[in-house]
Parts: structure tokens; C-alpha cells; sequence
């Protein structure tokens, strides 16, 4: 709360002790929620793993051994088996953890920036401008969007910043509507008014008074929309249309998986998991986080 | 009501340009041609190829022939499957993806709102609890987790359905791939519904329909269930959406002949026509579906007023 303006008088000062013992609150409802704590753990060791797994792991994600093809789990050193190419799955699997989730990290910030300045801009101008960038961002959800983030894969080649790029350009409009929704209801309060009468320019009022105040819902949608990015670039690799080989994602490990499941189901099996467990825990975060900020629905 | 629906089309028309005009260029801007074959075409031969799909003019003038084509409703020849039109590929595959969503839709609609109704009436109990994991569960393990998991256990392993395949139709040939696509459906509108309910049990003309005496059947079937349903028509247009995406991953691990299957293999073969004929085509499809759902929604709730 210290990005609130040093000028803006004693009542301020009230609203930011205030405003913090509402997070205190937050984070001991958080705390008090056993599936939230239990995911932030699991996903906290599954971060430590992708960051420093793969280091640890005796074989390199693209080491080819074709000597040690197919081998299932526990056998010859392969912790968890290895693939046609006698590639180590643990490798593979570590490294597809830390692309999938850097790719959600990335695409996430991309959507939050853009969605959060377009929806700060148009809902506290408001008038004319308001209604031609919602509307727009009404056209655009109508969209078939699979098939563009498709047609951007194929015209620009899959590289992974344009993953970044193409996910993120997806999944800010949700994000710019309730940013919106929220700028309408904070820009008639007090403080926002006593910043206009201290006479800060309108750039400076969304920056410093708006933008920080909307940080709940945001944080919130920010928690749900990593996982729906894992799953958008694994859909994409699944159709072959994402990170491209030999680097791996978890997209990329289960169409592989799937399409050696009858000789190899530990390749199926293990990606699978760990992607279904990466999402569980960010959605249970997402959720506890939804009840410990607002908590008006329990 | 007529002047809205009047309105909403008067929109569609600019966003169906939109999307025209962005799949056009972007389908243009990407490398290779459809004519690229294993076989280097003579120059002679390639330049008639051009003409003859009207290629050889500038990319303007044949985005202007493309567009003037769509206002007459011609969608083009498929410039890879040589004896067919844009609009005979769409016919000929269309009914397979439809029976397959429309099968979907129903089967989670009967599943997702009979979940979220029990779970609502035993808020925080060991029902609704389960029904919650189940339903983040459904959320989180995405389509192409579940089938190849599907097919493994079920069809491979047990053999009690055929692992891949159309056959005309066949009730068994359909009972994975609508699973598939079923299961995050079912997962969603429970959630809506359980929440709709919920609010809904807690407002003051259930509390009069109560005090009234009614029995609890009666005030969950005929009282509440309506007003907690309404947020399911606003889903409809995002499910229709869902079930598209799901289908392109379906169709292609169960080697459905549906129109899922074409888009990923016409746009990798540059297949232009095909393509943007069925960008259209699922756009015409949500906007519609939109349109409908916001009209339901006002034929149902008379709270709604459209202007």
C-alpha cells in the first residue's frame, strides 16, 4: 500500500492501514483453507523440481540412447522409464514442467498487462471511448480464437515467444472485463476524488490510485488463467502446433505418450499426471484465494 | 424484440468481415503455397494452376474476388481436394460433428445440472463435496488426457469399445469420443448450477413458497430450478466453443470424419479456401448461438429487458 501518492492526505493514510488488515484477513482465511495450503505446497515442490530437477537428473532431456529404448520404470537408472528414442522420461518430464509452466507464467503476464491497462483506460475514461473498447472486446470474444492462435502457429512458424505472444493476446479479455467492472465502482470513491482534487493528471490517477486498489480480483483471475494457458499450449503441441522437438513441453510428452500408449503407457501415464496435479493446484489456489478476498459466497 | 434481433445481425455482418479479412491475410502471409507437392511444378504448369484459382492477381484484388464470393454465398473451390467445393467438404462432415456436440451438450446438461442440483441441496455436505472435486477434476484433466486414458483402459485393455473410428454412426463408435467431450462440459455446468441454486435457495419467494407450506420437491422443481438455470443459457455460446475445440483433439485421436479433422490438416497444407470456409463457418455458428442465448435469456426471465 506504500504506492498509494505520499500527497494524498491523512484520510489515506487511514484507508491504507485499513486496506492492509483486509489482506491480514485474506491470508489467515487462505491459511484456514486445507486444500488451498496443500496445493500451494504440492506446487511449490513441483516449481522447486522444474527449476532444479532437471540438473539433478543424470541424462539430458535430448540424450539419445539407442541402446536403452523403451525401458520401463525403475530399470537401468531410467527413474521413470524412457521413451522410443531411449530418452529419460524424468528428464523430459522435468524439463516439458519448466516449459509449460514458464509458458503459463509468460502468456499470463502478457494477458494481465494488456487486459488490466485496456480495462483500467476504458472504465475509468468511460463515455464514447468506454463503449468502443468494450465493444470491441465483445466482437473479439465471439471468435472462434482456437483457430487464429492455429493460423498464427502456421504462419509464423511455432516458436515459443509467439506461443507467449498468441496464448496471452487470447486470454487478456475476460481479464479486461473485470478490471473494468472494478474500475466503475472504485472511481467514484473518496480517494479517487481527493487525487483529482489534488490534481493529478488522469494517467497518473489510474497508475497510483486505480490500478493498485484493483490488485483482489485481479490476483484471482491471475491464479486461474496460468492453468487455462498450460492447457491452451498443450492443446496446441498436442496438435502438433507448439513447442516442437526435441524440447518437450507436457502437451508435447502426452501426444507422444498417446501415441506409444499400448507399447509404453508409462509414457501416457507419468506426463499426464503431473499436468493434471500442476492444473489442480493452481485451480484450488484460484478457488481458496476467490473466498479468502471476497468472501461475501461462503 | 425484432428491432434488437435486427440490431445484433447489423453487428455480426462487421465481425464476420473482421474475422474474413484477419483469416485471409494471415492465411496469405504463411509461407509455402497448396501447390508445394513432392514434385517441383513446371513454371508453365504452375502459372496455370495460379490462373486458374485466380491466384496470379494481386492479393487485393483476390481478397476482393474472395469477399464478393462469400456476399453470393460461394465459398471457393478446395484447392487440394481437386473435385470438390469448400461448401460440399462443409456438407459432407458437418453431421458428424454435430451429432457428436449435440450428443455432448445433452448428455452433460442432463448429467451437470442433476449434480449441481443434489449438491446445492446438501451444500457442504459429503455430496456436494465430491460432486466439487469431481467437478474441478473435469476442469483440469483436458480432453486429449482422456481419451488416449479412455481408449487404453476401456477399449484396448477391456474391449468393450472400439478403439478409433466412425462406422456410420454406430452407438459404440460414439459412446468415447461423446464421453470425451462430455466430461468438462458436465464439469462446468455443475459448478453453474450448484451456484445458481444456491443463490437462489437462500431468496425471499423460496422462503414464501416455504412458509407456504409447499413440499420441497415442488419448490426445487418448479420454483427454484428455473431462475438457477437462466445462467446456463449465457453458456451456451461458450460451450459451444468448448465443444469446438474439444472436437478438433477428439476427431483426431478417434479418426473421426468430422470437420474438426480438416482445419489443422487444411491449414498446415496451406488448403486456403477450406480453411477460411470454415473460419466462417464456426463463427457464423457462435455468433448465432450467442444471439439465441441472450434471447432465450429474455424469453425466460421477464426481469430482462432488451433495448
Amino acid at each position: 500500500m506504500t504506492l498509494l501518492a505520499p500527497d494524498a492526505g491523512e484520510r489515506m493514510t487511514l484507508a491504507a492501514v485499513k486496506g492492509r488488515s483486509l489482506w491480514d484477513d485474506a491470508g489467515r482465511r487462505l491459511m484456514r483453507n486445507k486444500a488451498a495450503v496443500a496445493s500451494m505446497i504440492v506446487l511449490g515442490v513441483l516449481v522447486l523440481l522444474a527449476a532444479i530437477g532437471p540438473y539433478l537428473v543424470p541424462f539430458a532431456y535430448d540424450q539419445v540412447d539407442k541402446q536403452d529404448v523403451w525401458l520401463p520404470p525403475l530399470k537401468e537408472g531410467h527413474l521413470l522409464g524412457s521413451d522410443a528414442l531411449g530418452r529419460d522420461l524424468t528428464a523430459r518430464l522435468l524439463t516439458g514442467l519448466r516449459v509449460s509452466l514458464a509458458i503459463g507464467l509468460v502468456a499470463t503476464t502478457v494477458s494481465l498487462v494488456i487486459g488490466v491497462a485496456w480495462g483500467a483506460v476504458a472504465g475509468y475514461v468511460g463515455g464514447k471511448l468506454d463503449e468502443v473498447m468494450m465493444r470491441a472486446v465483445d466482437v473479439l470474444y465471439s471468435l472462434p480464437f482456437i483457430f487464429f492462435v492455429i493460423l498464427l502457429m502456421v504462419t509464423f512458424g511455432s516458436n515459443i515467444i509467439l506461443i507467449f505472444v498468441a496464448i496471452g493476446a487470447v486470454e487478456w479479455l475476460t481479464m479486461s472485463r473485470i478490471v473494468r467492472g472494478q474500475t466503475l465502482t472504485l472511481k467514484n470513491k473518496e480517494f479517487v476524488e481527493a487525487a483529482r482534487a489534488a490534481g493529478l493528471s488522469r494517467g497518473a490517477i489510474i497508475a497510483r490510485h486505480i490500478v493498485p486498489n484493483l490488485l483482489g480480483p485481479v490476483v484471482v483471475y491471475v491464479t486461474l488463467t496460468i492453468p487455462a494457458v498450460i492447457l491452451a499450449e498443450s492443446f496446441l503441441s498436442f496438435l502438433g502446433l507448439g513447442v516442437q522437438p526435441p524440447m518437450a513441453s507436457l502437451g508435447t510428452l502426452i501426444a507422444g505418450g498417446a501415441s506409444d500408449m499400448e507399447l509404453a503407457p508409462w509414457l501416457l501415464v507419468f506426463p499426464s499426471l503431473v499436468m493434471v496435479v500442476t492444473l489442480m493446484c493452481f485451480n484450488f489456489i484460484g478457488d481458496g484465494l476467490r473466498d479468502a478476498i471476497d468472501p461475501k459466497d461462503r | 424484440m425484432l428491432r434488437y434481433i435486427g440490431r445484433r445481425l447489423l453487428i455480426a455482418i462487421p465481425t464476420l468481415f473482421l474475422v474474413i479479412t484477419a483469416a485471409f491475410f494471415m492465411m496469405r502471409a504463411a509461407p509455402g503455397s497448396p501447390f508445394d507437392g513432392d514434385r517441383k511444378l513446371l513454371p508453365e504448369i504452375e502459372a496455370n494452376v495460379l490462373a486458374k484459382y485466380g491466384m496470379n492477381k494481386p492479393l487485393g484484388a483476390q481478397y476482393v474476388d474472395y469477399l464478393a464470393g462469400v456476399a453470393r454465398g460461394d465459398l471457393g473451390p478446395s484447392l487440394k481436394y481437386r473435385d470438390k467445393t469448400v461448401l460440399d467438404i462443409l456438407n459432407e462432415n458437418y453431421p458428424v460433428s454435430l451429432k457428436l456436440g449435440l450428443s455432448a451438450i445433452s448428455i452433460a446438461a442432463v448429467f451437470g445440472v442433476s449434480l449441481g442440483v443434489m449438491a446445492a441441496l446438501r451444500q457442504n455436505g459429503p455430496v456436494d463435496h465430491t460432486v466439487m472435486t469431481v467437478a474441478i477434476l473435469g476442469v483440469c484433466i483436458p480432453t486429449f488426457v482422456t481419451a488416449p486414458l479412455l481408449v487404453l483402459g476401456l477399449a484396448s485393455k477391456l474391449g468393450w469399445f472400439p478403439t478409433a473410428g466412425w462406422n456410420d454412426g454406430a452407438l459404440i463408435n460414439m459412446v468415447l469420443p461423446v464421453t470425451v467431450l462430455a466430461l468438462p462440459q458436465i464439469a462446468i455446468i455443475s459448478r453453474l448450477t450448484r451456484a445458481g441454486m444456491i443463490e437462489v435457495l437462500r431468496s425471499n419467494y423460496v422462503r414464501t413458497a416455504r412458509a407456504k407450506g409447499l413440499p420441497e420437491s415442488l419448490i426445487v422443481r418448479k420454483h427454484a430450478l428455473r431462475a438457477a438455470l437462466l445462467p446456463l443459457v449465457s453458456y451456451l455460446g461458450p460451450a459451444c466453443a468448448g465443444l469446438i475445440t474439444g472436437s478438433l483433439v477428439v476427431e483426431k485421436i478417434f479418426n473421426l470424419p468430422g470437420l474438426g479433422k480438416f482445419f489443422v490438416i487444411s491449414a498446415l497444407q496451406r488448403d486456403y479456401t477450406v480453411v477460411m470456409g470454415m473460419v466462417i463457418f464456426y463463427a457464423a455458428l457462435i455468433l448465432v448461438l450467442n444471439l439465441v442465448a441472450d434471447l432465450l435469456y429474455a424469453v425466460l426471465d421477464p426481469r430482462v429487458r432488451l433495448a
